[in-house]
């Protein structure tokens, strides 16, 4: 079972729609208890920064306790930028300080946010875009990116003028910067293939 | 390299779409669900859907509708029509919306634009404008609210950056002149917005052949081109309208 964080915030009956759709068992929930028994957990998230992670609130420890434990976490979009240290959008705040790294806005001299589908280079040795091929679009919206300083963290990237880092993986822990259970079809696959992740660590 | 969006717009009024669809083999043309599985398939890059009936009786059935559209449709989709307060703009994304279109209701209260945007995030709030040809100031647009019945003294490019300002992350313009025309998007009026914002921009009425999208792109700046009649028709497919653009050398998605 996949157990998507519950934490009071918008997009999250999404993901939890996009898991039904390719098949796979999901939860959506805000119990320690089912946190602590999923075989991967999903931090999804459209909302600002801040606002994300006071929702998050005691969550936050136990997702963090988990994730170093071992459990795959897929965190997507803010969700995706919770994983790092910090973010300054609209003022500082601590993320989980998973991955290191923090969360700046886009550098000017482009439309902002960056909105809509964006080709990525997908590395062949990150475990999510298995069977995708090389590139592939996936849909941002977004106005502030994660700059990832971990030097044990791999990184695909997309182009926006810039080198935008549009997805890592540390060990278990996977984060997009796009949305997967918003990308159609390629986004349906890195869903099934985190499921995959999350059945090859827990098998039954 | 982002790819510019073609966007198909659903009117809905009672939970059909209307303004007609005939396209494909829909066993049921009128329903808004099957219509945006439809065009999600067949390669739409997002879907705008817009309650044009907006009465409080309609907030719940629009409600339903996106939960039900959320659980079919996985691209991305913007609800507008009527949305006057940040607990509904919380309901809709919360239901499954991706985005949030306000209109009216952000003339009347411009704060609306700040306080959804730091509490969802600006990529979640549109400012939709619906821009007409001034008759007393040449060369200028003026604002209407109320579904464009109601023209305001207000600039649209002032109005523009201004929504910019207070929170907005994407405009999505529609010329009232250019609307139902088919004659071509309003690329003056395009371009002068696309010039006084560095925030994505629909361009909105007029699309009638598929060179439209191509001087909307090109000359009118925009990042997104809408659509309904010539898409619900069946005059062009989403996938003829993008092999056009990047037969042009326009990137999109393909």
């Amino acid at each position: 079972m996949i157990v998507v964080i519950d934490y009071n915030i918008g997009n999250v009956k999404s993901v939890c729609n996009a898991f039904r759709h390719i098949g796979c068992e999901v939860e959506l929930s805000c119990e320690p208890q089912a946190v602590k028994d999923a075989d991967g957990i999903v931090l999804p998230g459209v909302a600002a920064f801040g606002y994300a992670v006071s929702a998050l609130g005691a969550l936050a420890e136990l997702i963090k306790e988990v994730a170093l434990s071992g459990k795959p976490l897929l965190g997507i979009c803010v969700g995706y930028q919770m994983l790092f240290d910090k973010s300054s959008e609209y003022g500082r705040h601590d993320g989980l300080g998973l991955i290191c790294g923090n969360v700046v806005p886009i550098p000017p001299g482009r439309v902002i946010p960056h909105m809509g589908w964006n080709l990525v280079e997908l590395p062949e040795d990150m475990d999510l875009f298995a069977r995708l091929g090389s590139e592939k679009h996936f849909y941002f919206a977004h106005s502030f990116y994660a700059e990832v300083a971990d030097s044990q963290a791999r990184v695909a990237f997309a182009d926006y003028g810039f080198d935008l880092p549009a997805s890592v993986q540390k060990a278990n822990i996977y984060g997009t910067q796009f949305h997967p259970e918003k990308s159609g079809k390629t986004g349906l696959k890195i869903l099934e293939n985190f499921a995959q992740i999350c059945r090859q660590k827990n098998p039954t | 390299m982002l790819t510019k969006r073609i966007i198909p717009c659903l009117d809905v009024k009672d939970n059909r779409v209307v303004k007609g669809v005939n396209f494909l083999n829909l066993r049921d043309a009128g329903d808004p669900v099957e219509l945006g599985a439809r065009y999600s398939d067949t390669g739409a890059d997002e879907l705008v859907f817009l309650d044009i009936t907006a009465t409080i009786r309609s907030r719940k059935t629009i409600v339903e509708l996106v939960e039900r559209v959320a659980e079919n449709v996985f691209i991305p989709f913007t609800v507008g029509g009527g949305i006057q307060t940040v607990e509904q703009i919380d309901e809709l994304l919360r239901s499954g919306a991706e985005k949030v279109s306000v209109n009216t209701a952000a003339v009347g209260n411009p704060n609306l634009l700040t306080e959804a945007s730091q509490r969802f995030g600006n990529q979640c709030v549109v400012l939709a404008i619906d821009a007409r040809r001034s008759k007393e100031r040449p060369g200028k647009w003026q604002v209407c609210v109320k579904a464009g019945s109601e023209p305001t003294d207000i600039d649209v490019i002032e109005w523009a950056a201004k929504g910019e300002e207070l929170g907005a992350g994407e405009i999505l313009l529609t010329s009232m002149d250019a609307d139902g025309t088919k004659a071509g998007y309003d690329n003056e009026l395009n371009k002068a917005v696309t010039d006084a914002v560095n925030i994505p921009v629909i361009a909105s009425g007029g699309a009638g052949i598929l060179e439209h999208l191509y001087d909307a792109i090109i000359d009118g700046g925009v990042d997104a081109v809408l659509m309904a009649s010539i898409t619900h028709f069946g005059n062009y497919t989403i996938r003829q309208m993008k092999e056009y653009l990047a037969s042009r050398g326009i990137a999109v998605n393909l």
